[in-house]
């Protein structure tokens, strides 16, 4: 039985719902020489801002219980260098270009997605309105409604590629965001980023990440995304993308149970590079053993 | 790179703080270079979830050897492997120790579990080179001299050696060495680094370091292991860039 896998979000057709997310594989040289990702859905950028960043200082990571803080600081190469040094090899990949973006105000949004629109192959954009690991730009947007609606407007004002809001998780009500970006004309939604989290030496009393807060993810994170999907799913019309501790195939079909039409790979790639096959073909005997023709059939066929 | 599933040939203790890790994975074995390390996820489970970075000790045909102290959840569970038991290993990682030149001396730099990388690059080195390993630890039970040659030590408490630390035990002897052409390789906590660089950059020696940060993936896309660079040009990543950097090139 050949089941289908594609998915469609806004203008996008993905071959499967199987994306890695943005900050866990760079821009793709890296991880694919452990994977073909020709066979994937697709990657998700590390951010791209309009100047680069150098990011924070060590330490920028530590483990915690089933999970991992890091504050990166949203290092990148920048806009320029970006198109002329990654999106080469990027186009060899032979897989979906998903371009996050990141910026400290609404116009370096829409300079960003206006430049990289002239690229045939950046298929989609994700904006990030939710890093929690700079000031300016980050969770400061992500918190505020109207902030989001209009960022959201004003991107897709000037692309007719899709457009994603990755949502962050530490706001009061998410499916509230995902009504604005509805409202505003946006495509999707992308949902978790990191929860902002701390961990403390107790012999020293420091911080372990110098930043102090850091972005957690990982397996302990799950729960609190699973909710979160359900959440938007339950009350918003538009596709979601789930994100948040998702280790092997039972987590991504969990993730679409609840509502995701796609999901996003994030740290399991630091740890097992492979992953993303892995759950592919789990997910395949899955479907296949639950008489499932069309992978989308999943999408929010939860039973309360 | 790649990952090999390791079956353990034996574990034993090189001192009452230091553990011996022999296993077999024949691909990395035959890949690996000096100074170069491998992730180990060291259980099945969750917890702990990322991998630990651990320098390469050694290599005995087919088998990887490496060297560790109990510090950790993970290097506890790594600690309880049985031979047979099987661990997961990613690599061979980061760039290694640059053998090549013309030197007729190696002077090895190690503190504490900072000697691991030696014993294989002792093995690599040209059959001409001399080797001087200066090694230092808190106490006695911290000295690690397993596979290095011509051992000078240095411990803080004064328990065996020259009292003090390893990198005034070298400055001390340098004065004995009967060669000015001689290459250093370092490797240890990040205040012995600083220290040694120091002197490296005022007297201008030829000197590698080892260095050591937290990191996640050891490939490049975690992005979690920066080192800043010297030339003020922001961060290079430790995993990636390195582990292994010339003395000026780095800010410790």
């Amino acid at each position: 039985m050949e089941i289908d896998f594609t998915v469609q979000i806004g203008k996008l057709k993905l071959k499967n719902p199987i994306l890695l997310a943005s900050g866990t594989v760079g821009y793709g040289n890296e991880i694919s020489q452990f994977i073909d990702l020709s066979k994937i859905g697709g990657i998700v950028t590390k951010s791209i801002s309009l100047k680069p960043r150098k990011g924070n200082p060590p330490q920028r990571i530590c483990e915690t219980p089933s999970g991992m803080l890091n504050a990166i600081g949203l290092a990148n190469v920048g806009l320029e260098a970006f198109i002329k040094e990654k999106i080469p090899f990027l186009k060899k990949l032979n897989t979906t270009i998903i371009c996050n973006i990141a910026a400290s105000s609404i116009e370096e949004y829409v300079e960003c997605t206006k430049v990289l629109n002239e690229e045939d192959s950046i298929a989609a954009f994700e904006i990030n309105v939710s890093c929690p690991n700079v000031k300016e730009g980050g969770l400061e947007f992500g918190n505020n409604l109207e902030a989001v609606g209009r960022i959201t407007d004003k991107v897709k004002s000037v692309t007719d590629k899709t457009v994603i809001i990755k949502l962050s998780p530490n706001v009061s009500r998410i499916s509230d965001f995902a009504k604005v970006v509805k409202e505003n004309g946006g495509d999707a939604v992308s949902a978790i980023n990191t929860l902002v989290g701390t961990s403390f030496n107790i012999w020293t009393r420091k911080p372990k990440i110098k930043n102090i807060t850091g972005g957690l993810s990982g397996p302990a994170i799950k729960p609190i995304a699973l909710a979160k999907v359900l959440e938007i799913s339950r009350n918003v019309d538009i596709p979601i993308i789930g994100i948040g501790g998702i280790m092997n195939w039972k987590d991504a079909v969990e993730f679409m149970i609840v509502g995701a039409s796609a999901v996003q790979l994030g740290t399991v790639n630091f740890i097992n590079p492979y992953a993303a096959l892995e759950i592919l073909e789990g997910m395949k005997n899955y479907c296949e053993k639950m008489s499932i023709n069309k992978i989308t059939e999943l999408t929010a066929s939860y039973i309360l | 790179m790649i990952i090999e599933k390791a079956r353990v040939i034996s574990l034993s203790k090189i001192s009452s703080n230091y553990h011996l890790i022999k296993v077999n994975s024949p691909v990395i074995a035959s890949e690996i270079k000096p100074g170069q390390f491998c992730n180990i996820k060291v259980s099945d489970s969750d917890f702990p979830l990322l991998r630990r970075p651990f320098s390469i000790c050694d290599v005995e045909n087919d088998n990887l050897i490496f060297v560790f102290d109990v510090h950790g959840e993970g290097t506890k569970i790594l600690a309880s492997k049985k031979p047979g038991d099987v661990i997961d290993i990613l690599g061979p990682l980061g760039n290694g120790f640059n053998l090549n030149g013309n030197y007729e001396l190696a002077v090895i730099i190690g503190g504490g579990i900072g000697t691991a990388p030696f014993p294989y690059l002792i093995k690599n080195l040209l059959a001409d080179v001399n080797v001087k390993s200066f090694i230092g630890g808190r106490t006695k039970e911290h000295l690690i001299k397993y596979n290095l040659q011509n051992i000078y030590v240095a411990t803080d408490d004064g328990s065996e050696g020259f009292h003090g630390n390893v990198v005034d035990l070298f400055i001390e002897e340098i004065k004995n060495f009967s060669t000015t052409n001689f290459r250093i390789f370092a490797c240890g906590p990040n205040p012995m680094l600083k220290s040694l660089q120091k002197i490296a950059i005022e007297k201008k020696y030829d000197c590698q370091l080892s260095v050591e940060c937290a990191m996640a993936c050891g490939f490049g896309i975690c992005q979690g292991c920066p080192v800043e660079k010297s030339n003020g040009d922001g961060y290079y990543l430790v995993c990636k860039d390195g582990p292994i950097f010339n003395a000026d090139m780095i800010i410790l």
